[in-house]
């Protein structure tokens, strides 16, 4: 049970790491539970259905089809939280000045909210889909359905629990620092995925490697580690990276930056009906 | 007709691009790799075929690839690797880690 828990774990921990940061971020916008929520439930199922197509997506593009399908969603993710990062830093100051005044009645307006639904279902799923098959696995292998149900719960209760650590770490941040670090833990997190659709590319022989490892920090931190997994997911941290992973990071990171500094100093105030000003 | 034109164009360019490569392959049943260390040659690009014989799903993953790549029972996949320097590059199952480990001989 232990083992399996174990392997859960893993797979639900770096999912509830996208969640508690997606969650921070959209502190005090009503509704926002059901759209996380409806981003998770999404997930669980695209895990599911994933699963069961897992040797026909494999089988397809000439036997690439897993790794271009991983690099497809990481990379509409990196979209989601490109989009996102910019619509909030246009709107991110009256955001926490009106949270300040009136407490948790702030008004999402055009807020792109159907984004981070599609980065938690993305992230759910990835993680998901390979939980799913690790415990199909384990089913057909003959183990007991107490050691598999012990499993999912031990594994799902241990990752939920690191993601609402790392949710209520967030709170502590000060209001008027907090929309703008949730930003820039977004933009780092976008970057990761950036790198790890990279990843997919080389190994699908669609992209060159541009250096196998441009340097190997295995020694101090090894990818399998639980602070380097979690690094993995946060901030996007390879103790092996490819040159062509590194590109992607530096790229996206600078791109979501500029676009936010652009529009960020547009910060045209929105009408907002009932919200004194 | 256009989608048989694409795949017999994506089948012949796989097949010009690996025609000289070096292929090698690799089983796993009962959890394990076989044969556990596999040797292959250094500088070339490389085809590895990993057949799972086992009924169950398996990962192949490698941190010193930088390769992770489900493989479903019964199924057989394709992990491109290389060129690669000359050294060992440990792999394992990740659905199987205490009995699913290899390693990848460069030379």
């Amino acid at each position: 049970m232990l083992g399996t828990g174990l392997l859960v774990f893993r797979e639900v921990l770096e999912a509830a790491l996208i969640v508690s940061i997606v969650f921070a971020a959209t502190r005090g916008v009503p509704g926002r539970g059901r759209w996380v929520g409806g981003g998770i439930v999404a997930g669980v199922v695209g895990a599911i259905v994933v699963a069961l197509f897992a040797s026909s997506i494999a089988a397809a593009v000439s036997g690439m089809g897993q790794e271009l399908f991983n690099a497809s969603i990481l990379l509409a993710a990196v979209a989601m939280i490109g989009w996102h990062a910019i619509w909030m830093a246009s709107h991110g100051k009256e955001l926490a000045t009106q949270m300040k005044s009136v407490g948790s009645a702030v008004q999402s307006g055009s807020r792109p909210l159907s984004a981070l639904l599609i980065v938690v279902a993305i992230a759910v799923l990835r993680e998901g889909s390979e939980a799913v098959l690790f415990l199909y696995g384990q089913a057909a292998s003959g183990a007991g359905a107490g050691e598999i149900v012990g499993g999912i719960a031990l594994g799902v209760v241990g990752g939920v629990a690191v993601g609402f650590l790392l949710y209520f770490g967030l709170l502590g941040i000060p209001m008027r620092y907090f929309f703008s670090a949730t930003n820039w833990l977004m933009l780092l997190l976008a970057a990761g995925l950036a790198s790890q659709a990279a990843r997919f590319l080389i190994q699908a022989d669609i992209l060159p490697s541009l250096g196998n490892r441009i340097w190997d920090s295995s020694a101090i931190l090894s990818d399998h580690s639980y602070i380097g997994q979690a690094l993995h997911t946060l901030i996007g941290y390879d103790a092996r990276p490819a040159g062509m992973q590194l590109l992607f990071y530096i790229v996206t990171a600078i791109a979501i930056a500029i676009g936010m500094r652009l529009w960020g100093q547009v910060g045209r105030p929105v009408p907002r009906p009932g919200i004194p000003a | 007709m256009l989608r048989a034109a694409a795949i017999a164009v994506s089948l012949l360019l796989t097949f010009s691009a690996y025609a000289q490569d070096f292929e090698a392959h690799l089983i796993i049943r009962e959890h394990k790799f076989e044969p556990a260390e596999l040797t292959v040659p250094a500088g070339k690009k490389i085809k590895l075929l990993v057949e799972n014989q086992d009924t169950t799903p398996e990962e192949f993953e490698s941190n010193e690839l930088n390769r992770e790549k489900i493989v479903v029972g019964k199924g057989t996949i394709t992990v491109l690797l290389g060129p690669l320097d000359a050294g060992r590059y440990p792999f394992f199952g990740d659905f199987h880690q205490e009995t699913a480990q290899g390693v990848l001989v460069v030379r």
